[in-house]
């Protein structure tokens, strides 16, 4: 029987529509008050808070499960001035193991939007640090979390979940670096102006390419887009001084007939003396005859072979979300062995057995260099040590038993496991 | 002696071969060190194999067929470290040990007698003769590999599958780079082969050039891979024509190399094997 229990209150993308993660969501610098208001919680031991945009959870040990639970949806509740009716749905409440099983899936970012992404794990670190701060967190939540970042790095590099790209755009851009190496320096043609290839041109620069060039039927709209990334305008008439300048292509037009012919390309290729070119056809019909990405060192890609490259990592990215999961399972059943080795029963035999074992080894090596001494001598003796071992024990043992003041009581454990090198019924200790 | 050096130097290719072999499989960073420890280690060896081969014989021990292999293995091994310095791509590694392993399994099943020096190889210019053109096959070999990944490469781009092949093997421009400087390195190494070779036969038998099937297929090469360079400055062959050419360049390197000591017997075959 563990007087600690391990609570995770919280929601996510997947339980709250986005106005209620908005509601919920703590910010930055709000962080610090609240934990102040949780540390007051009468039930909670020990507890941090992470809040991200797609989720918000208060991880806590709390000695009165039940209560602890009530407090925290009211503390919820009152800090966000929403009425606990309009969000209890979203909730979901996590105890014990389940609950560590959830903090190292999050913190592996096996719980995220998008699978294997590897913001999580800082947004974490910097909840558990801002907890550290504020003195909220304890024993179990230091090792907890330590536990934590050690999962979600054996499953960083035992697997290769946040390996592939698994969005349309982030193939693009993958592909685009397997084309050209880096994309710095590289140049981005747009054809059309509109909020497709603004948003495929976003995705880009973001990535590090260096220049973008605009082309649009009507000038103005082109002109607004290049503004928007301190690119150049091409007159739509003059589109092949574009395509011989660019790296990359980008079409989104709404023309019914395609736009660039292979024709067309084989006097662009021969005047850009063969480099390579890289066209992405997002448009529905498609702009660029299908012939073109038969043409040496031309490559096109419409949206649905990049939809086809997205779907191929996906399955890739599940097969490794599996083992990632073993990993976690396998992790959790070593962080709750640790764990009832916290609980004070076990501990008081221990800690009586070690004792026990030091007062009859001491006590036979004395009796074996004076095997003179008399029976009477020799029961006295053994009165004697085995009342100072009790004296020394029992001040702390009564310590460990009372119950009333729970608070310090898993302090006092884990003092006394290191102190007295208790075994642990973990098999193995490493790293911190 | 220099045999031991030369059994423990395959030992070790072997060894990088296979570790670059699982580093293929599963990316783990630990296995191409690994690979690359057994490699530096096995060109170590090999030096000393061949210093001590030379001490023995008292020539620069690249007269017959089994000290010819090792000796182009030996520069392919010297190639793909330095190459290892200035490209980050560990993969490649994982296509020449292979090669330089195949030429030592090769060297290996041929005779290792140390015999006395023919009278034509007793020259000032056979040494630069032989290391010009080993060192410029030996970038050869390495515009082999990069054309070999290029195609690779290329071929998943055009399917559109980026499958486990794709996410291994490095950017075409950063292959398409390669090649061309192995190309930049090579084709002058292999005109001052071409060139040492020449005055040498003036002093060894009278005349600079007398189209004995090693002149001849050494000139075909020299012309293949100097066309390759021009169309690649002029009119931009590059990517795929590129890589074609260097895989054909290096077919002819091979059959100048072996072929010729096999099959067209000239003054070049100056052993059995």
């Amino acid at each position: 029987m563990n007087t600690m229990e391990l609570i995770v209150i919280g929601l996510n993308h997947k339980t709250a529509p986005i106005e209620i993660r908005e509601r919920m969501a703590f910010r930055e610098s709000e962080i610090d008050k609240a934990l102040t208001q949780t540390k007051s919680l009468s039930s909670l031991k020990e507890n941090m808070i992470l809040s991200t945009c797609n989720r918000v959870e208060i991880y806590a040990a709390s000695g009165e499960t039940e209560k602890a639970i009530l407090e925290l949806k009211n503390f919820l509740s009152e800090y966000h001035q929403l009425p606990l009716k309009e969000f209890e749905k979203s909730i979901y409440l996590l105890v014990g193991e389940e609950a560590v099983k959830h903090i190292f899936r999050v913190a592996s970012s096996l719980d995220s939007m998008v699978i294997g992404e590897p913001q999580i794990l800082g947004q974490i670190k910097s909840a558990y640090s801002k907890a550290i701060e504020s003195k909220s967190s304890g024993v179990i939540l230091h090792r907890l979390l330590h536990r934590a970042f050690h999962v979600a790095k054996r499953v960083r590099t035992e697997t290769r979940i946040s390996n592939s790209a698994v969005s349309v755009s982030s193939v693009a851009v993958g592909l685009a670096e397997k084309i050209f190496g880096t994309m710095e320096g590289r140049t981005v043609l747009l054809i059309g102006a509109g909020e497709m290839s603004e948003l495929a041109a976003r995705h880009l620069v973001s990535a590090g390419v260096g220049k973008i060039l605009v082309t649009n039927r009507t000038y103005e709209r082109a002109e607004t887009l290049a503004q928007d990334f301190h690119g150049e305008v091409i007159p739509f008439e003059e589109m092949a001084l574009g395509l011989k300048r660019t790296d990359i292509v980008i079409s989104a037009t709404d023309s019914p007939q395609p736009i660039i012919s292979q024709g067309q390309m084989t006097r662009v290729m021969k005047e850009r003396k063969q480099k390579p070119i890289f066209f992405i056809d997002i448009a529905d019909p498609r702009d660029i005859e299908f012939r073109v990405g038969e043409m040496e060192n031309i490559y096109l890609y419409n949206i649905d072979d990049l939809q086809k490259v997205a779907n191929e990592n996906i399955k890739d990215r599940e097969k490794e979300a599996r083992r990632a999961e073993s990993i976690v399972s396998d992790e959790v059943l070593r962080f709750v062995r640790w764990y009832q080795s916290l609980e004070v029963t076990p501990t008081i035999i221990a800690l009586k057995k070690k004792f026990e074992e030091i007062r009859t080894k001491e006590l036979e090596k004395m009796l074996f260099l004076h095997p003179d001494l008399s029976e009477k001598e020799r029961r006295s003796l053994e009165a004697l040590t085995s009342a100072i071992v009790n004296k020394i024990l029992h001040e702390p043992l009564t310590r460990l038993k009372q119950k009333d003041e729970g608070a310090m009581t898993d302090l006092y454990v884990e003092a006394i496991r290191s102190l007295f090198r208790l075994p642990e019924r973990t098999d193995e200790n490493e790293e911190e | 002696m220099n045999i031991y050096f030369f059994k423990f130097a395959s030992l070790l290719y072997l060894l990088a071969t296979l570790t670059y072999s699982l580093y293929i499989l599963f990316l783990k960073n630990t296995l191409s060190g690994w690979a690359s420890a057994f490699v530096s280690i096995g060109f170590i060896s090999h030096t000393c194999a061949l210093v001590v081969r030379y001490a023995e014989a008292g020539y620069t021990p690249v007269t017959n067929l089994h000290e010819s292999l090792s000796f182009f293995a030996w520069m392919i091994i010297g190639v793909l470290l330095i190459t290892n310095l200035r490209y980050k791509v560990k993969i490649l590694g994982s296509f020449l040990t292979p090669v330089a392993l195949l030429l030592m399994i090769f060297a290996f099943a041929l005779p290792k007698e140390i015999l006395p020096l023919a009278p034509a190889l007793k020259s000032f210019w056979h040494p630069f003769h032989v290391i010009f053109a080993f060192l410029g096959n030996a970038f050869f070999t390495l515009a082999f590999c990069g054309g070999v990944m290029y195609l690779i490469q290329e071929h998943q781009l055009k399917s559109k599958r980026m499958g486990a092949v794709g996410k291994r093997l490095p950017s075409l421009k950063v292959l398409d780079d390669l090649n061309y400087q192995a190309l930049k390195f090579g084709f002058p190494l292999l005109t001052l082969g071409i060139i040492t070779g020449a005055v040498w036969a003036e002093y060894a038998w009278g005349r600079y050039w007398g189209w004995d099937p090693k002149e001849t297929w050494s000139l075909i090469t020299w012309f293949l891979y100097a066309a390759l360079l021009h169309q690649r400055l002029t009119v931009g062959w590059r990517g795929r024509k590129a890589a074609l050419m260097a895989i054909v360049g290096f077919l002819t390197v091979l059959f100048t190399f072996l072929g010729v000591n096999l099959l067209l017997p000239g003054l070049h075959t100056y052993s059995n094997w």
